[in-house]
């Protein structure tokens, strides 16, 4: 069992009047050498033959008896006053079996101050009712015959409009959401004053749509006062407690399911309106409800990453050593702040790089436009197209290699708190490996080819993704000798059921087939947390590597009665325990666990602390070739080389994938995504799959990942950390460097459309 | 006018090799009576309007998307969604995808493979352009694209391998 400690918490001088708990383990990590077996090997996915034949079940696929369909009716104007909503004709339609809106839904506080449907919709498709009935068809006739009362309001699109003086309100407060985030060390305007070179440039970022292809939604179904949920939700144990506290139910009558989701990307990390809406239907009805957003809904109500603009001032010697560091950052947050993990493009400012100066203020505004929320390293991802296009601008203006100059501007230590990192030479390891698998040189441009010209570029990060506690779980062994791992995280399609299995059935000594792996049930899993920060493997993974070798001790324990030595002599590989040294002296697990039967052999594990006085985190880069065509704009992506510290890697092949998936997903951020918004109407023109354009197959340029697999014994027990959204970071702006490369312009503005780069060759700003 | 919507017309629609007799409105979808009328939940609902491939079915041996094709209009043709295939021993197209991790999320992998069957159906040694272009109208959010175009490679050689050991099984020697 965990151990227990109690600590004093130290704010500032002061010692606070609180304790928290530290779950330690006393569990020795995993060597840098050390021999493992089954992780470390690229095993297939243990839910592979469940998506292939169409088993896996998803939200959307909950089939109940009685099951109805809800449906959502979504404001059509970006601000308005809702003055009245008659919804007798959608209640007399034949086949609709419950009606909700504001004039019977019970009252209840949503997003910072807003009711669950409001009598002011701040959006296009801000939610003003809802329907269940016996069919998705019907749930869509009675939509249409709910007559509602608008009374347009002013509105606001725009970082730009919003800030202006005497702008509409998006809120009543005013349009700046909090207070500004501010975070200065060292003194920049002496030192800006000082530099050799400054670059002063300002970079915007757009929208972008997440588009998981499983839209958001939820099936619900109550059993008397007991509320079961299906919850397309990457944190099952933050829907159960904020459903809950919403509903008036104790938690342990409300029970979140989410075995397989069809894409999250960060956007399904809070507990959305439509999960309260389907269980209200659903007690309305007396029937269990599915309500599954459209693909318009899902684009206009369920997040997006926030649009930026940024100042970035960099200040450099002319020996190329980075002297001051200043961004002035806005943030477009839409409508409401809906909570989860916040973007925070001012960070990678903060720890990138060595500099002793610098200064970032960063505000977040409302608009009458959809709420932003979580998308695949929030905040960083923009960031560092500003932060990592500036750094290019900073290297032509010296005449330093790219890589030269980053490499002289390394960071060995978190400079916010001053702590030295776990692994401070994995960056450098990092631009070794793409330098070596892409051929890095400078110079020696490739010859034109016709309108056609070629380009290279590079860019780097960093991101957390060291996991943290807590998160539990446990194993049970079974009389026949096979092992089940039961934890209450989620597996939001990167992996995480593979990965955990894995890991148990190493410390447990099982064959992998032996071991299965139960999660995303809050009725029968033990609490971890959301599924978030490229942080499930690291913060999950020691934990059920804990619990296993509580039930490896105890399964050691009893062998070594049966074979009459001391369970310190025995060892345990592919399911047989033997006496070291002397392998005849052997038994099965299954001998064991059948003699012991019906009693059970368990383990027990939580996530222990992250080390003191140190920072982990995790640290990439990429080369991107380009070929720009003058004449038509077009811009094609060659090839990537990616190559990305993750600690420990537990299955390579499912690293590979997160890379080839997160560096499609930023040629798209990079060259093609964009949610378009009208600005008479403030109605989004592309909230659909045709008009708002992520990759296609067609679209992916060749990716080598060029692996790191430099395990972290000071982070955690088994040295592995996050590689969820890391690989996805730098490749817009490596894109862009390398369009500056092959055409001599520079592009501050994302996605880099045909349009922007045309006007850009021609002279056009 | 709803009373004509919801007026139903009988039909055969046969699925998977079994005739299944509904009644259905006119304006079902194929893809909303897999789903709904049979609880046929491995053919995907994404956009329900022919951006995404999602949905995508054989109609007589050939892939379509689902969500644009009337139920009734399927009358009495052959059709066959992602639990059809396979059967004692996964479809080479489905143990393809498993070997070479052409999934992440698997939410586009259902259309994914059947719109590679088709091709294989047609064409047992395709080129790698004929792989890419089969699955041009299938969109994967996750960006599983580099190993779907690998898992049409190895599907190909798969299907070749037992179409080889079928035909050497059932040959005298």
């Amino acid at each position: 069992m965990p151990r227990f400690h109690l600590d004093k918490l130290r704010t500032g001088d002061g010692e606070e009047d609180e304790y928290r708990v530290r779950e330690v383990t006393g569990l020795p990590a995993w060597g840098r050498d050390a021999a493992l077996g089954i992780v470390g090997r690229a095993l297939p996915r243990v839910e592979g033959p469940e998506k292939v034949t169409g088993r896996a079940r998803y939200a959307y696929d909950v089939r109940l008896p009685g099951q109805i369909h809800a449906r959502v009716l979504r404001s059509p104007l970006p601000h308005a006053r809702v003055r009245g909503v008659d919804t007798r004709r959608a209640v007399a339609l034949p086949g609709v079996r419950a009606v909700l809106s504001a004039a019977d839904a019970p009252a209840m506080e949503w997003y910072d101050g807003s009711a669950l449907f409001d009598r002011t919709v701040r959006f296009e498709g801000d939610e003003v009712a809802a329907v269940a009935a016996d069919s998705e068809d019907i749930a869509r006739d009675a939509l249409a015959l709910i007559e509602v009362d608008y009374e347009p309001l002013p509105f606001v699109l725009t970082l730009e409009e919003a800030l202006r003086p005497g702008a509409p309100r998006v809120r009543e407060r005013g349009n700046v959401a909090g207070e500004p985030k501010v975070y200065r060390r060292g003194d920049v305007d002496a030192a800006l004053a000082g530099a050799d070179v400054v670059v002063d440039e300002v970079y915007t970022t757009q929208t972008a749509l997440h588009n998981c292809l499983e839209p958001h939604g939820c099936t619900a179904t109550w059993d008397g006062e007991r509320l079961t949920l299906w919850d397309s939700t990457q944190a099952i144990f933050d829907v159960r407690e904020e459903v809950a506290a919403k509903l008036g139910l104790p938690e342990h009558r409300v029970r979140v399911i989410k075995q397989h989701m069809g894409g999250g990307f960060g956007s399904k990390q809070v507990a959305w309106k439509h999960t309260v809406i389907a269980a209200l239907l659903a007690r309305r009805a007396g029937r269990p409800v599915q309500l599954m957003l459209d693909r318009e809904a899902e684009n206009l109500a369920a997040g997006n990453r926030n649009a930026t603009r940024q100042r970035v001032r960099l200040g450099a010697t002319r020996a190329g050593t980075l002297v001051a560091i200043v961004a002035q950052i806005e943030q477009a947050g839409g409508a409401y702040m809906v909570g989860g993990e916040g973007s925070n493009t001012a960070s990678i400012y903060q720890t990138l790089y060595r500099c002793a100066n610098v200064h970032t203020e960063q505000v977040t505004v409302y608009t009458n436009t959809g709420p932003a929320v979580a998308f695949r390293a929030p905040g960083h991802v923009e960031g560092a197209f500003a932060l990592e296009s500036a750094m290019d601008e900073l290297a032509r203006a010296l005449a330093v290699d790219p890589l030269e100059l980053r490499r002289r501007n390394h960071a060995t230590e978190d400079q916010r708190r001053g702590r030295p990192y776990t692994s401070p030479d994995s960056l450098p390891l990092c631009y070794d490996r793409i330098v070596e698998a892409f051929g890095w040189s400078r110079g020696g441009r490739l010859a034109a080819d016709g309108p056609r010209r070629r380009g290279v570029g590079v860019a780097a990060h960093d991101w957390g993704g060291a996991g943290y506690p807590p998160g539990y779980a446990w194993i049970k062994l079974n009389a026949d000798g096979t092992a089940e791992v039961v934890t209450g995280t989620q597996d939001i399609g990167t992996g995480t059921r593979t990965g955990l299995t894995q890991i148990a059935a190493e410390e447990l000594g099982l064959p992998v087939e032996q071991v299965v792996l139960h999660l995303g049930d809050t009725g029968t899993g033990v609490y971890a947390p959301v599924s978030s920060g490229s942080a499930t493997q690291a913060t999950i993974g020691p934990a059920v590597r804990a619990a296993a070798a509580e039930a490896r001790r105890h399964l050691l324990e009893a062998a070594a009665l049966m074979l009459e030595v001391s369970a310190g002599d025995l060892e345990i590989r592919e399911g047989r325990i033997s006496v070291a040294g002397a392998p005849d002296r052997a038994l099965g697990v299954a001998d064991v666990t059948r003699r012991i039967a019906p009693h059970m052999i368990q383990g027990h594990g939580a996530r222990g602390p992250n080390p003191e006085g140190k920072a982990v985190r995790t640290f990439g880069a990429q080369c991107v070739e380009v070929e720009v065509d003058v004449e038509t704009g077009e811009v094609r992506v060659l090839r990537v080389v990616a190559s990305h510290d993750c600690g420990r890697i537990v299955n390579p092949a499912l690293v590979d994938s997160q890379v080839f998936g997160a560096v499609t997903q930023g040629v798209g951020y990079a060259l093609t995504e964009e949610r378009v918004v009208d600005a008479r109407s403030g109605v989004v023109l592309n909230a659909n799959l045709e008009e708002y354009k992520i990759p296609t197959v067609a679209d992916v340029p060749a990716i080598v990942h060029a692996r790191l697999d430099h395990p972290d014994p000071e982070a955690n027990s088994t040295g592995a950390k996050g590689i969820g959204e890391p690989p996805l970071v730098p490749t817009a702006p490596a894109i862009a460097n390398a369009i500056f490369d092959a055409v001599g312009v520079r592009l501050r503005a994302v996605p880099l459309s045909r349009r922007r780069l045309l006007d850009a060759l021609a002279g056009r700003a | 006018m709803n009373e004509l919507a919801t007026g139903r017309l009988t039909v055969v629609l046969p699925v998977n090799g079994t005739d299944y007799p509904l009644a259905l409105e006119p304006r079902r979808t194929l893809l909303d009576a897999l789903r709904d009328d049979l609880a046929l939940t491995g053919t995907k609902k994404v956009c329900d309007m022919g951006d995404c491939g999602a949905c995508t079915v054989l109609l007589e041996g050939r892939a379509v998307y689902a969500c644009l094709l009337l139920a009734v209009d399927c009358a009495g043709r052959r059709v066959t969604t992602i639990e059809g295939l396979g059967g004692d021993r996964l479809d080479p197209v489905q143990e393809a995808f498993i070997r070479t991790d052409a999934l992440q999320c698997g939410f586009c992998t259902p259309g994914q493979i059947l719109s590679l069957r088709a091709l294989l159906d047609t064409t047992g040694a395709p080129s790698d352009e004929e792989i890419l272009r089969a699955v041009t109208g299938n969109l994967c959010r996750c960006g599983a694209y580099v190993n779907i175009l690998r898992a049409g490679r190895l599907a190909a050689e798969l299907q070749a391998v037992r179409g080889r050991s079928a035909h050497a099984a059932l040959s005298p020697r």
